[in-house]
């Protein structure tokens, strides 16, 4: 007969897809509740910084459009927090971890939105990102996740298209607009670059996550893949990437970029960057004030069915 | 640990004429919060016009276990496939 582990790596090998109630490794288990939980956690922080920016849009239409977009990243937070149950751990714990500094959220948060041009880039550049590591978990070998990952992924490019509409609109402005464009390009592109990850001979897991099909390409290749399809972007808007030595390899047929800051990266990953307190404060402090909210909806709930059983009697 | 609210599935009918379809899950404190949540997550771009809710702990599921004593005995009877009778090629549509 044949084991429960050999089962799972013959579904493996097939790629098939894992359901929640399939035997499978511990390990499988916990990688995924950290990355799922990880991911619902950055799609539930990722709303702060273009919250920011929400009562100060330039025309009602803006408004609408970000107070959708922040809208749905609330929604893909939900769908992740949702797959992340279906193994077995629920959202009040992973929200405890989070609130405890137990589980992280994607660093790129950490940093501030000082000008509208900020909201743009982070639409065209971070979404833009957050496009090319989502679409091959569309493929992960977890079903739950994956079909998350679809309904995320169909959401996603309004949000990068409309960062690229504001870019594009400053761009073709006033100098004065334009060279906020510029700006929040230069704030944004390194930090954008390495929201892959850290480079791929120093990710220690990728390998055993490449063979359970839960990664499907390589931090390096998908940084690479983001950057081959954003230099042109950045040419038609007429913006200047801040790379000196960024350039066209014709023997790779790829462009290559400059060295990567990777002591910025483990700063902000360890909690150093400009805005990591802030963004915890302010997460916890909603929750906290929400608490009546859901006390009183859970009131409301008890009074209602008491009153249903009542009718009933 | 925070205590959190209830689990309900959620079924979504895309449009008249097509059956309702799993689509994901919502926490809600009853039914009618349930729906509206549901609502918000799963109908913002006209993906439905109409929703179904059920607790999650009120769903009975097939023992995985058995598995193959519940589905396998399916697998060898092909006779039940119309592509399991080979025709003459006269019989065009049939
Ligand atoms: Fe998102
Ligand atoms: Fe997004």
């Amino acid at each position: 007969m044949e084991t429960e582990e050999e089962k799972f790596d013959a579904l493996i090998d097939a790629d098939d897809r894992i359901e929640p109630t399939d035997w499978m490794p511990e390990n499988y288990r916990k990688t995924l509740i950290r990355q799922i939980a990880q991911h619902a956690h950055s799609e539930i922080i990722g709303m702060q910084p273009e919250g920011n920016w929400l009562t100060r849009a330039p025309s009602l239409r803006r408004k609408a459009i970000l107070t959708a977009k922040v809208q749905d990243e609330a929604g893909h937070g939900l769908y992740l927090y949702g797959a992340a149950e279906t193994l077995g751990t629920d959202r009040s714990e992973l929200l405890d971890l989070l609130h405890a500094g137990r589980q992280k959220y994607s660093s790129i948060f950490n940093y501030p939105t000082l000008t509208w041009a900020d909201i743009g880039a982070i639409g065209w550049l971070v979404d833009g990102a957050a496009i090319m590591n989502q679409v091959p978990l569309c493929r992960c070998s977890f079903g739950p996740y994956a079909r998350a990952m679809v309904r995320i992924c169909k959401e996603e490019s309004f949000h990068q298209r409309q960062g690229f509409q504001i870019m594009l609109t400053l761009a073709n402005g006033t100098d004065a607009q334009r060279e906020m464009a510029q700006d929040a390009l230069n704030r944004w592109w390194w930090p954008t670059v390495m929201m892959f990850g850290p480079a791929d001979a120093d990710s220690p897991h990728s390998e055993q996550n490449m063979r359970w099909g839960i990664k499907r390409i390589s931090n390096d290749d998908l940084r690479q893949k983001f950057i081959d399809a954003t230099v042109p972007q950045a040419e038609l808007l007429g913006l200047t990437i801040p790379d000196p030595d960024l350039h066209w390899d014709e023997e790779r047929e790829t462009y290559d970029i400059g060295e990567i800051d990777w002591d910025e990266f483990w700063t902000v990953v360890g909690g150093n960057g400009p805005c990591n307190d802030d963004r915890m404060a302010t997460k916890v402090g909603a929750y906290n004030e929400g608490e009546w909210v859901r006390e009183a909806a859970s009131a409301y709930a008890i009074k209602q069915a008491a009153r249903a059983k009542e009718v009933a009697a | 640990m925070s205590a959190d609210w209830p689990a309900w599935e959620v079924f979504v009918r895309a449009r008249r004429g097509v059956n309702h379809v799993h689509a994901g899950t919502v926490h809600a404190p009853d039914a009618g919060l349930a729906i509206e949540n549901a609502r918000d997550l799963y109908t913002r771009r006209s993906e439905g016009v109409s929703l179904w809710v059920v607790r999650s702990s009120d769903v009975v599921s097939s023992d995985p276990d058995e598995r193959h004593s519940m589905f396998d005995p399916a697998a060898d009877k092909s006779y039940r496939q119309p592509t399991d009778y080979e025709l003459p090629p006269e019989v065009a549509h049939m």
